[in-house]
């Protein structure tokens, strides 16, 4: 196929050229700076900030130093503790979650389905510090609603962020993200032609086999998606941190939460970049997947 | 390529700012860790209400125009640390800030202060407040002999007791002066005993409180088995039995018997809660610093307590045992001090300068004194009629203890705000709490600068 163009080479540089050093100076120079920032032991505070050394891998090997890797407070626990968070948060909880609203949401009526819409995108689109604090507010051992309604029920109150913090920060963040998956699934069925659904409805399938044999094969492209977008955004999720703070005891603290707080609360710029350049690549991992089933799909559709 | 972006940033805000200032009145902006009606609303009021217009009124007689601007800010002590190391390394940041003296060292040796002459100019040598102002206080703020910056005041650290609640228990508070941790103990068990969902000790703990767990949980403890963080060359105790009976301490209060509050050790807003228990009457031991009677507890403010003469007393925080404390003491303190710093990079470091001199002026801290009295640096400032200042002043400074002035202090003390918060949570034994200590220290300050006992 022959390509026409609107302008020479030379023009379309020439309009490039403003974005293109943007991106070099606020992405590109940074991304290989961090790079090498993080082969240094440069802090903020202390005599290694104003002369720091190159120690060579000595940040990555201490990172994964066998001895203190599974304990609390270090990089291999968060990065497990990261990993059970998507797991639980994302693949489990908000990508079903989001199935089971958009799929009954295909059979109420509309007043109920745009109600339910709105509840549940109203928790998507409302600001998150705001979020954390409703949320905090909601679980407070003392005053909270949860367990006021918890006592006015005759039931024991629940101390949810000291004893259960894990759990807590799972339930918010399927609370929090179940709309963009439910939005999506929702669009992804409304483009599955009605007499398929009609046939299936004369020949007396249930609504549960229709899922299972009609709708789920095929939206296929749109699930997986689905599961790497959210699956990218909840490994590097902040959120949890305005409720837990990453405790107590380290219980909460993501990967992105340990990043923060070796990096700008204990100010170890070198190791922080170190645990910055990790989860760089194992996003990278995560985008070429992404890629390539991107790339696949039209193929899929034949 | 910063200095480029700023100066355009500059030039943008100028040419919107200067239809409106023709004659441009220099701006400084101050921050502390105040807020009126709220968290130290007697130094917000007084910057706002006495140093601010005093200042502008001096400035103009000498024919400059001066607008100060207080940022009042509600965070914890450590949320304003971080604040002012980010801003100060990136050229940002208020003129003057409100700055705990123990981060100066890390902060000069990470470049992030300069000593006031050297921001300021030679005349802060000759400013006529230091002749009023003892070596040792000086040494608060100050860094390898030079100041960065002026204390306020200086503290000091005690067992605050609610007498009503000691009564309540049987118990005669006015004649009761613990001589060993297991007098302490005892009067909790009893206390607890007669009301089991009191709280009777607190002893701070836990990495949320950050400083305030050092200092008036840590610290306190730990100076009455006769050790410090640091020996006497300077190298950083890891291991020993002082540091183990310290957590063995937390371990009984906290685990074993659970005569404090635990959860107030591990929530964010832990130091409130503390403060709220004392207040409501179900903490009838805390150790907090001469700071929570000046005020936290003043009458009006959030936690006042109501009739405080009468039911709230200070007693001396004992050794493990008579004479077993750091020097052979019986009784143990730990002091600090708080005041503020001139920002490096001012671009009004002289203005800057006269509106910290300015507020240590004799008149401005006696002026100070009105609103919350306290024990001002300056030896031309009486102290007002305050038994309670003039007796801790008189019975704890002899036998108060610094912190070391060292720039990896800072960092050993998260480590050690680590350590007891695993043993508080029951996490940890103290013994596999003191043995991750000392990895952790080590990892800071390398095994040479550390010993183990």
């Amino acid at each position: 196929m022959k390509t026409f163009s609107l302008l020479s080479n030379r023009a379309g540089a020439l309009f490039l050229a403003p974005a293109a050093a943007l991106i070099g100076v606020f992405v590109i120079i940074p991304f290989f700076w961090v790079i090498v920032v993080s082969f240094t032991n440069r802090t903020l505070l202390g005599s290694t900030a104003l002369n720091p050394d190159f120690v060579g891998f000595q940040n990555y090997i201490a990172l994964f130093n066998p001895l203190t890797f599974f304990s609390r407070g270090q990089f291999g626990f968060s990065l497990i503790l990261t990993t059970q968070f998507v797991l639980l948060s994302a693949l489990v909880g908000q990508a079903l979650l989001g199935l089971i609203l958009a799929w009954l949401s295909q059979t109420v009526s509309p007043k109920i389905k745009s109600f339910l819409q709105t509840a549940v995108i109203a928790a998507w689109i409302l600001p998150e510090v705001v979020i954390g604090f409703a949320w905090f507010a909601f679980l407070d051992f003392d005053n909270g609603t949860l367990n006021m309604i918890l006592r006015g029920l005759g039931l024991p109150p629940g101390d949810w962020l000291l004893q259960n913090p894990f759990w807590v920060i799972v339930v918010f963040n399927t609370w929090r993200g179940a709309a963009f998956s439910m939005m999506l699934f929702n669009s992804a069925f409304q483009s599955i032609p009605p007499s398929y659904f009609q046939a299936a409805d004369v020949a007396g399938a249930s609504s549960l086999q229709k899922l299972r044999d009609i709708a789920l094969p095929l939206i296929k492209g749109h699930v997986v998606t689905d599961l790497i977008l959210i699956t990218m955004w909840t490994f590097n999720v902040f959120t949890p941190f305005l409720l837990t703070n990453g405790g107590p005891s380290y219980r909460t603290e993501l990967l992105s939460i340990y990043t923060y707080r070796i990096a700008f609360k204990d100010f170890e710029f070198g190791k922080g970049a170190a645990v910055g350049v990790i989860i760089m690549l194992i996003n990278l991992a995560f985008a070429l997947v992404y890629l390539r089933m991107a790339r696949k799909k039209p193929a899929e559709a034949d | 390529m910063r200095t480029i972006i700023s100066s355009l940033l500059f030039g943008m805000s100028a040419m919107i700012a200067s239809p409106t200032t023709v004659l441009a009145a220099t701006d400084l902006n101050i921050t502390c860790r105040c807020v009126i009606g709220g968290v130290n609303s007697g130094m917000a009021e007084w910057i706002q209400d006495k140093v601010i217009p005093a200042f502008t009124e001096k400035m103009k007689a000498n024919g400059k125009e001066v607008v100060v601007k207080l940022t009042q800010f509600g965070g914890e002590d450590e949320q304003l640390a971080q604040q002012l190391a980010l801003d100060f390394s990136t050229q940002s940041g208020p003129d003057v800030a409100n700055f705990d003296g123990f981060l100066i060292p890390s902060f000069v040796q990470g470049g992030l202060l300069k000593s006031l002459d050297e921001v300021a100019g030679a005349e802060v040598n000759n400013w006529e407040g230091w002749s009023h102002i003892p070596e040792g206080l000086k040494a608060l703020m100050s860094y390898q002999g030079k100041p960065y910056g002026i204390a306020l005041s200086t503290d000091a650290r005690m067992i605050f007791v609610r007498k009503d609640v000691f009564n309540k228990a049987g118990l005669d508070a006015d004649n009761w002066q613990p001589k060993s941790w297991d007098e302490i103990l005892d009067a909790a068990k009893k206390i607890k005993e007669a009301d089991p969902s009191s709280f009777p000790l607190q002893i701070n703990a836990g990495v949320s409180m950050g400083e305030a767990t050092a200092m008036q949980g840590y610290w306190m403890a730990l100076l009455g088995t006769g050790e410090q963080v640091t020996d006497d060359s300077g190298k950083y105790i890891v291991s020993s039995q002082g540091i183990l009976d310290t957590l063995k301490l937390y371990k009984t209060i906290y685990v074993d018997e659970k005569l404090g509050d635990q959860r107030a050790q591990l929530l964010a807003d832990g130091r409130n809660r503390t403060f709220a228990n004392f207040r409501d009457g179900k903490t009838a031991m805390l150790i907090e610093s001469d700071w929570f009677y000046r005020s936290v507890t003043k009458p009006g403010a959030e936690f006042a307590v109501a009739d405080r003469d009468n039911v709230m007393a200070w007693k001396k925080m004992p050794s493990i045992q008579p004479g077993k404390g750091l020097r052979g003491q019986d009784f143990v303190t730990v002091s600090g001090g708080t005041g503020f710093v001139i920002n490096p990079h001012s671009d009004t470091p002289k203005e800057a300068w006269e509106l910290l001199s300015f507020m240590n002026s004799k008149d401005q801290l006696t002026a100070f004194q009105e609103i919350q009295p306290a024990i001002r640096i300056r030896d031309d400032v009486a102290i007002p009629n305050s038994p309670f200042l003039t007796e801790t002043a008189k019975t704890l400074l002899p036998i108060t203890t610094a912190r070391p002035n060292d720039g990896n202090y800072n960092k050993v003390s998260t480590e050690i705000q680590r350590m007891t918060e695993s043993v508080v949570s029951g996490e940890l034994s103290p013994e596999n709490a003191m043995e991750q200590y000392k990895a952790a220290v080590i990892a800071i300050v390398g095994e040479e600068n550390t010993v183990s006992h």
